[in-house]
């Protein structure tokens, strides 16, 4: 296992180096001629307007949190599955189904809740304001 | 593979641990950097000029074949053109953000093949929570990303980046939770066991083992279609809309590690699918010995070839959907169709004890069904293939 362990890291040492070596033989034969417009950023050949970090979509935030939720409980009840098979030969499927049915039904119920709240379309309709009167 | 160490060492009959350990680290270090140079390198190469030649046949264009035979060696052409090139870094960007992503980017996937296996004894490391794993490492990918998009300081790698990492994060809960059902029913986290647990007959295999595994092999393949950002989920690199997405601004050879890592994916997702619901490299015992291991290797790598040309296919034949019905296909249908399959496949566990002849035949019906839906879309593409007068589309693809 441990042995295991160290191949992994050796391999991702191997994937590092590999980049790092390839990197620096382009940098030893290419050619370098800097200055010009080689430093602007690319907008449809245009000279950029504004700066290149825009706002963007409130959505991605709050994805990115539901995910993070998720994720992390779903990572838990792993444990749950890899000894799920065992629990069953031995004879206590009742006790390892339940575990599992009140993790996942809690993670569902989660779920619907966001489906309900609207935050999991992209295009959240908003509550019409009810004190604007109408225009007739 | 540590077998494969000990047997060397005790050939030589070296004692004492620094020997050993010496073995064994160079080993490591000479089985990874084989992989690296002799695998995965030239098989991203080649996955790519497969890819644009199967393109161009599916739309009668010819595609790359002037360097080497039938053009095999353009991949070849292509990174030696990406080296000689000038490596720009934009003036505004974050400089060492931007240099960093695709060192991740790259990691992330080569660190998947530290795990993937070959055969049953041909595997670099068998990791008891293998699965798991996998899905960690292959996270570094999205991480790789949005720092590239953050540092361009261009508003479309920004808007990529950030459609990428949103896309990835998403479909990455039907992924992990259509291995949880597959991890329910194998009863380990390790590549290896959970190949163990399936046999050679389809009918052992994981996809034909219930009917919620069998629908479960599709969500995980659609989300991992959509965590490869291939095409019908290609929005963070939609050509039309974003240029080029997050790698917009890289050039030369930094440009060269994200389309090695976009290439890389097929076959770590390809064999991903392959373990965990085609049986891998199960064969029928009708060999032994190394014969045994060439054939586990045919096998596998069969399957994980045709997986990926289904991957390629499904790329030049469906169009690309928008960023909100992506999201609607991923949180309203398969986040909790995917809740229901990991459920389900615990239910029948339960009531339909492994072996039993109840789940032979469900799994053989299983496998007729799965046959029969083939069978029908071969009969839908003769017919539109005859509707479509295939003379006059016709273009010899090795001219």
């Amino acid at each position: 296992m441990l042995f295991d362990l160290a191949n992994v890291v050796v391999f991702l040492a191997v994937a590092l180096g590999f980049v790092w070596a390839t990197l620096l033989a382009s940098r030893l034969i290419q050619p370098r001629a800097p200055g010009g417009d080689k430093g602007l950023t690319y907008e449809c050949g245009e000279l950029p307007v504004g700066a290149g970090r825009i706002q963007f979509n409130f959505r991605f935030y709050i994805l990115a949190l539901i995910f993070l939720v998720f994720e992390v409980e779903i990572a838990f009840v792993f444990p749950v599955a890899v000894v799920f098979r065992e629990w069953l030969e031995s004879g206590r499927a009742a006790t390892a189904f339940a575990e599992i049915f009140l993790f996942i039904g809690i993670l569902f119920l989660g779920l619907v809740y966001l489906w309900r709240k609207g935050e999991l379309s992209w295009h959240k309709e908003e509550p019409e304001a009810e004190d604007v009167p109408s225009v007739r | 593979m540590q077998q494969l160490l000990d047997r060397f060492i005790e050939s030589r009959g070296w004692t004492g641990d620094w020997a050993i350990e010496l073995v064994y680290f160079l080993g490591m270090l000479f089985f990874a950097v084989a992989l690296l140079l002799v695998v995965v390198t030239p098989f991203t190469g080649i996955v790519s000029w497969a890819e644009r030649r199967i393109a161009a046949r599916m739309q009668s264009r010819v595609g790359p074949n002037r360097v080497g035979p039938q053009g095999i060696l353009q991949w070849a052409a292509d990174g030696l053109k990406c080296i000689l090139k000038e490596d720009l870094i934009p003036e505004d960007a974050d400089r060492i953000l931007f240099t960093a992503a695709p060192y991740l980017v790259f990691c992330g996937l080569f660190g998947a093949f530290a795990v993937l296996p070959f055969s049953e004894h041909l595997v670099i490391a068998d990791l008891d929570a293998g699965a798991f794993y996998v899905m960690a490492i292959t996270s570094l990918v999205p991480l790789g990303i949005i720092m590239s998009g953050w540092a361009s300081n261009n508003k479309w790698s920004l808007l990529g980046g950030m459609r990428s990492a949103a896309q990835i994060i998403s479909y990455e809960i039907p992924a992990a939770l259509s291995l949880l059902a597959v991890v329910l029913a194998a009863g380990t986290l390790s590549l290896q066991g959970i190949i163990r647990a399936q046999g050679w007959s389809p009918a052992d295999w994981f996809l034909f083992r219930n009917p919620f595994l069998f629908t479960g092999f599709f969500y995980f393949f659609v989300a991992n279609l959509a965590e490869g950002n291939r095409t019908p989920f290609d929005l963070p690199e939609a050509e039309s809309e974003l240029v080029a997405g997050y790698s917009t601004e890289y050039s030369g050879m930094r440009f060269a590690f994200f389309m090695l890592a976009e290439w890389a994916n097929l076959y770590v997702v390809a064999s991903v699918v392959n373990v965990a619901f085609l049986g891998g490299w199960n064969v029928p015992p009708i060999a032994e010995g190394v014969v045994l291991t060439i054939l586990q290797m045919v096998v596998f790598a069969a399957k994980s070839l045709v997986l990926v040309f289904v991957i390629i296919w499904v790329r030049w034949t469906l169009p690309r959907l928008r960023v909100d019905q992506m999201m609607l296909l991923c949180w309203k249908y398969l986040v909790p169709l995917s809740f229901l399959n990991v459920l389900g496949t615990a239910v029948w566990m339960m009531i339909v004890p492994e072996g039993s002849a109840a789940g032979r035949v469900a799994s053989w019906l299983l496998v007729l069904v799965g046959l029969s839906l083939s069978g029908l879309f071969g009969l839908r593409v003769r017919k539109n293939l005859k509707d479509a007068d295939v003379g006059r589309l016709y273009l010899n693809p090795f001219s």
